[in-house]
């Protein structure tokens, strides 16, 4: 039977076999963790401690402000040692609060777990919010959001996203493999709060091993494991609800408005363990791997840890590092430091060493069309960046620059080595200013 | 971490496929062709050949220089145009007529536009087109091909299209060699441009393009599609006057033109949509120009229409954009 995918996207080398059959390891405790306000879409959580306070682990250090946030917990127990801006993966210092672990990892007095079933789905959002659940795939979109759609859109289908498409990252592999019922009692959960029927599980065709395991543990559930063809990206929310149902989310829409919400498998993972043992969101899952890494491994860290200490963890650099990439290698950040530490959307830490790192200086595009062809957002990405070279702004939205998901595969196809999705990048940066402002 | 670390924003990987290795492979499409032209042709076709691919490397650098800018020879698409516009010459040009078209091809067709990518029109075409009008003499004294003969003796001939036309013209009806033998055609032993002669190694050329994914099947496909449709027509309309589908694929250069000069890149539209429209328009003005024009042979005035529309294609054919409709188009469910 052919599966079900969506048009355009690429093939690039997946490199997973370095880490896929690696179990995850407790990374340890570092010096010092540092946890920003920050880290998922929406407002940044508001700091409730003080410098010198005692933290338990799980308890509380940011508020969520308004309801698009959530608040931030203490990763383990310690001492709030500064209340400061430190380097944060967008680049730039941003306001965490710096916690010196005592090691005694004491867990805060009033976390409390719940039988789901003794919940109505409001009670399962409101935990969800306070446990600080957002999207675990890297986008870190409020979880408790995207689980409560408008009165007037029917949710018909649930969509876990176990696809992992981009290269090297493991970590959501070795989570089905090794904690496979807490995903189905997560996504179980999950369907409970939605109140819909068809829940499809959809794990790419690379994974055989994850996809005959959560086979197994869905056989008594309503859940239905759909294997999907390795094609990058294959995950990207809107290519995933066309890939299962065949429909396409509307231009400028959310997934809800054609019937679907799609969680991640992490984020499955987390919800049960929010409910069931009251525990917030205070650790993940991240792949340290690439070339520069001595000995790869998927790590199970808690938020705050330094990058440096994962290197560490791993055994070291095993040359000169050329990139250091948070994420996958097609919409990962490369870093400018090592003190950045791991927030709840870092699903990998990839490095590269010097010699990987090709420099190329772009050519003048040749009109091959191979952006257009991989584009599964249909787009002319070449039309578009260079509207967006020459600053035509509202040329850049009549081609729908605002569509692009900048999932990079124009980027990764072009021949010329242009900077496509950089470009549109910033075209669209640009037409929201534009847009605002008339 | 002594050295700095590299910086910039995702992806941070690449497919590994760059213009020079894109036009390299095309290059190793064209061997075959090359090959046969000059066993077929022998010395005088080898001469054309260099005379134009180092002519069009030559001028391309010069002109680099002229402009200040870095020299892009490197890319391999000087070269590329080279071999191209030698496989659209007579095997007897003379040698000043190749390399005046080789600095047509590159300095008119390509670098006065700003160089690759730029220019509006197939640089080759535009070299033969300009040459065809100017010396009608040389362009159209044809050599029959006689193999590893070296090209010493030989006697001249004309091509299938220009002696169909003329016969046509003379007696209103269809000679012999248009209506049988068509086998000869397909392996090349008929008179043309080095590059005209033998179908089956450009079909073979053109089948590795495709296959390695540097060309699409689009253009291809709808030219060929197209010719056979309009030659089909007019061939059912009067068979004795009009000469059957087969016939016009098999000669002139209108399989160098549907693998290697129509699929160019940079003067072909970029959507898929566009490419069947591209070629349909191809095949349609080609066989129009080669049943009803003042020339025997229409591929490469058809190529520049259709070059001249690229622009407007484009602009009429673009996808629906994502999510633009509900579209319900089956799935899982």
């Amino acid at each position: 039977m052919k599966l079900p995918t969506f048009p355009g996207g690429i093939h690039p080398l997946d490199n997973k076999a370095t880490t896929a059959t690696k179990a995850l390891v407790n990374c340890s405790l570092p010096n010092e963790l540092i946890v920003p306000m920050l880290q998922h879409i929406g407002a940044p959580a508001a700091c409730c401690v003080t410098v010198g306070q005692q933290v338990a682990k799980g308890e509380q250090i940011g508020t969520a402000v308004g309801p698009v946030s959530v608040p931030i917990h203490a990763p383990t127990s310690g001492e709030v040692i500064a209340i400061e801006p430190r380097l944060h993966p967008v680049g730039r210092p941003l306001p965490a609060v710096v916690i010196r672990p005592d090691g005694d990892e004491r867990w805060h007095k009033g976390l409390q777990g719940y039988d789901p079933d003794s919940l109505n789905p409001d009670e399962l959002r409101q935990l969800l919010q306070q446990a600080g659940i957002v999207g675990l795939g890297g986008a870190t979109f409020p979880t408790h959001i995207k689980l409560s759609p408008p009165p007037d859109r029917r949710i018909d289908t649930l969509i876990i996203n176990g696809v992992e498409c981009e290269p090297y990252l493991t970590g959501d592999h070795r989570l089905m493999l090794e904690e496979g019922s807490k995903i189905v009692d997560g996504i179980l959960i999950l369907r409970q709060i939605l109140g819909v029927n068809q829940v499809i599980l959809a794990i790419e065709n690379n994974k055989p091993d994850a996809i005959d395991a959560m086979r197994k543990l869905c056989l008594k559930t309503p859940i239905e494991v759909q294997p999907l063809p390795v094609k990058y990206p294959q995950g990207a929310e809107k290519q995933l609800i066309e890939a299962i149902t065949g429909r396409q989310v509307p231009s400028g829409k959310l997934p809800m408005d054609c019937g679907a919400v799609v969680q991640n498998v992490g984020t499955a993972a987390a919800v049960s363990t929010a409910v069931r043992q009251g525990r917030p969101l205070i650790e993940r899952i991240t792949t340290v791997t690439g070339t520069g890494v001595r000995n790869p491994q998927n790590l199970r860290a808690v938020i705050g840890t330094p990058l440096s200490h994962l290197i560490e963890q791993c055994g070291g650099f095993s040359d000169d590092p050329g990139k250091i990439i948070l994420g996958g290698p097609m919409m990962g950040n490369s870093q400018i430091s090592l003190e950045v530490p791991v927030i709840r959307g870092t699903s990998g830490l990839l490095v590269l060493r010097h010699q990987d790192v090709s420099i190329k200086k772009p050519g003048p595009c040749i009109r091959c069309g191979q952006c257009v062809k991989v584009c599964p957002i249909h787009l002319q990405p070449t039309v578009i960046a260079l509207c967006a070279r020459l600053g035509l702004i509202e040329r850049a939205d009549s081609y729908n620059a605002l569509d692009c998901i900048e999932c990079g595969c124009c980027t990764y196809q072009c021949p010329a080595t242009l900077p496509l999705v950089q470009s549109i990048r910033e075209i669209k940066g640009a037409i929201m200013e534009h847009k605002r402002k008339h | 971490m002594d050295k700095a670390l590299y910086i910039s924003s995702s992806p941070h990987i690449h497919s590994g496929v760059t213009t020079d290795k894109i036009m390299r492979l095309v290059i190793y499409a064209l061997l075959p062709a090359v090959a046969v032209a000059v066993i077929f042709f022998g010395l005088p076709a080898l001469k054309v050949l260099l005379i134009c691919t180092l002519g069009c490397v030559a001028c391309e650098a010069l002109c680099c220089k002229l402009m200040k800018q870095p020299v892009s020879i490197g890319d391999g698409s000087a070269a590329l145009t080279g071999i191209l516009l030698a496989l659209n010459l007579p095997p007897s040009s003379p040698w000043w007529m190749a390399l005046l078209g080789a600095a047509i091809a590159i300095i008119i067709g390509k670098m006065i536009f700003g160089g690759l990518g730029y220019n509006p029109f197939n640089p080759a075409l535009v070299a033969r087109v300009v040459l065809l009008i100017s010396f009608p003499i040389q362009m159209t004294s044809w050599t029959a091909p006689a193999p590893l003969s070296m090209g010493f003796d030989a006697l001249s001939s004309a091509t299938p299209l220009g002696e169909m036309k003329s016969a046509v013209m003379l007696t209103g009806q269809l000679p012999e060699m248009a209506t049988s033998g068509f086998d000869r055609y397909f392996y090349g032993l008929m008179a043309g441009s080095l590059g005209e002669v033998s179908a089956l190694v450009l079909l073979l050329g053109g089948l590795f393009l495709i296959f390695k994914r540097v060309i699409t099947w689009h253009i291809p496909v709808s030219f060929i599609g197209s010719v056979i449709v309009m030659a089909g027509i007019f061939w059912l309309i009067d068979p004795t006057r009009y000469p059957s589908p087969l016939f016009h694929l098999l000669t002139g250069g209108l399989m160098l033109g549907v693998f290697f000069m129509a699929t160019d890149m940079v003067t072909s539209p970029i959507t898929a949509r566009g490419m069947l429209i591209f070629g349909c328009g191809c095949g349609l003005l080609t066989v129009l120009i080669r049943l009803f024009g003042g020339y025997p042979e229409g591929v490469s005035f058809a190529i520049l229409l259709m070059n001249a529309a690229t622009p407007l294609i484009d602009r009429y054919t673009r996808a629906e954009i994502y999510g633009d409709h509900h579209h319900d188009r089956g799935g899982l469910q």
